[in-house]
């Protein structure tokens, strides 16, 4: 870490932690009623699971912006692992311990 | 005295403690991608001042993540903040279906909450409450778990960023510790397949967030978004898929 703060991004952050504030709340910060157009209550049903899906599925298959090309990443084998747990046996901790469980091994001590 | 007697009688209803055990279940993985955030602030280049700031503050991990490489290239105001909402996209999506709990208060009980519900928070607590309450009563016990599951997952990110800037040298960021953070939003994930469409929209959302991955300020995220949602609102008004999908709503 450096000793000298920039301003400039002070200021950045400070306006991230408002986009944070603002996209947590975005709709419901407006007071006025607001009754849901049906296409919209429609998407609902698709759009949390997308959204999602699209944060994190580059982030398991990619690496430095390209496709990886090789079935030797660990990150495959603990998105297996995690969704074979959740599968079989439901609950957030256990994909997530199953998921490290599978993940630590092969890219600590195999460098996948 | 009066907050802390107001955290006390917080603390013993049964609601907010719910909330804050089912935080506590999935908090390794929040705390582990907390460290590893940590960690990357520690080494992107930023002041000590700066770090602590974004650590302490900003409580968007993958935004975070995402806006250090840009800030350290030094890129304008306006592409970090383009980058951090097309990341934080999904909770725009979650805040329309939040809308309908959250009414009754004010607006700054709204902003706080908002501010401080995370995926994890959110999934847990449409998972508990499926419908907003009907009555003051009702509705006031659905806040309580929602707070519970808030404080419990601020308390445990801030802690583990903190701990992750502290110990920045001593863990290898090689050990890709982060990759905890994923898969607790891959759990998630999964919890949120409950229709075939849905799936199909997981499915369809991560190919086109892949395909337009070189797309600037993250917009791939908007991409895979309006991609799955497209896919699906057509297919839904086909015959073989509707049944199924209406049956499990």
């Amino acid at each position: 870490m450096q000793s000298d703060t920039d301003l400039w991004t002070v200021i950045t952050i400070f306006a991230m932690v408002a986009c944070t504030v603002v996209t947590r709340s975005f709709f419901f910060i407006p007071s006025k009623p607001w009754p849901m157009p049906s296409w919209l209550k429609r998407g609902l049903n698709y759009a949390p699971i997308a959204a999602l899906a699209s944060v994190i599925i580059p982030e398991m298959v990619m690496s430095q912006g390209q496709l990886i090309g090789t079935w030797q990443d660990a990150r495959l084998f603990a998105v297996l692992a995690g969704v074979a747990w959740y599968y079989f046996k439901r609950g957030i901790f256990g994909t997530i311990v199953c998921g490290m469980a599978a993940y630590l091994p092969l890219h600590v001590g195999l460098g996948w | 005295m009066k907050p802390l007697q107001r955290f006390m009688r917080l603390w013993r209803d049964a609601e907010f403690r719910a909330g804050a055990r089912d935080m506590f279940s999935v908090a390794p993985g929040l705390a582990s991608w907390g460290l590893m955030t940590g960690v990357a602030m520690a080494n992107s280049g930023m002041s000590t001042v700066e770090v602590l700031l974004m650590g302490v503050l900003v409580y968007a991990g993958s935004s975070q993540l995402a806006a250090l490489p840009l800030i350290a290239a030094g890129a304008p105001l306006w592409v970090v903040l383009a980058t951090a909402f097309c990341v934080n996209l999904r909770f725009v999506v979650f805040s329309a279906h939040l809308r309908d709990y959250m009414m009754h208060l004010s607006l700054p009980q709204r902003l706080w909450r908002g501010y401080l519900t995370t995926d994890l928070t959110y999934v847990l607590f449409v998972k508990r409450h499926p419908k907003p309450g009907e009555d003051a009563d009702h509705r006031q016990q659905q806040m309580r778990y929602l707070v519970g599951s808030c404080a419990l997952g601020w308390v445990s990110w801030i802690t583990l960023s903190l701990v992750g800037i502290a110990f920045a040298h001593a863990i290898p960021p090689a050990w890709g510790l982060g990759f905890a953070g994923i898969l607790a939003l891959l759990g998630i994930l999964c919890s949120l397949v409950s229709t075939k469409l849905r799936a199909l929209s997981a499915v369809v959302a991560g190919t086109a967030a892949v395909a337009a991955f070189a797309l600037p300020l993250k917009l791939n995220i908007l991409v895979g978004i309006a991609a799955a949602v497209c896919v699906c609102m057509l297919l839904e008004k086909t015959a073989s898929l509707a049944p199924t999908a209406k049956a499990q709503e």
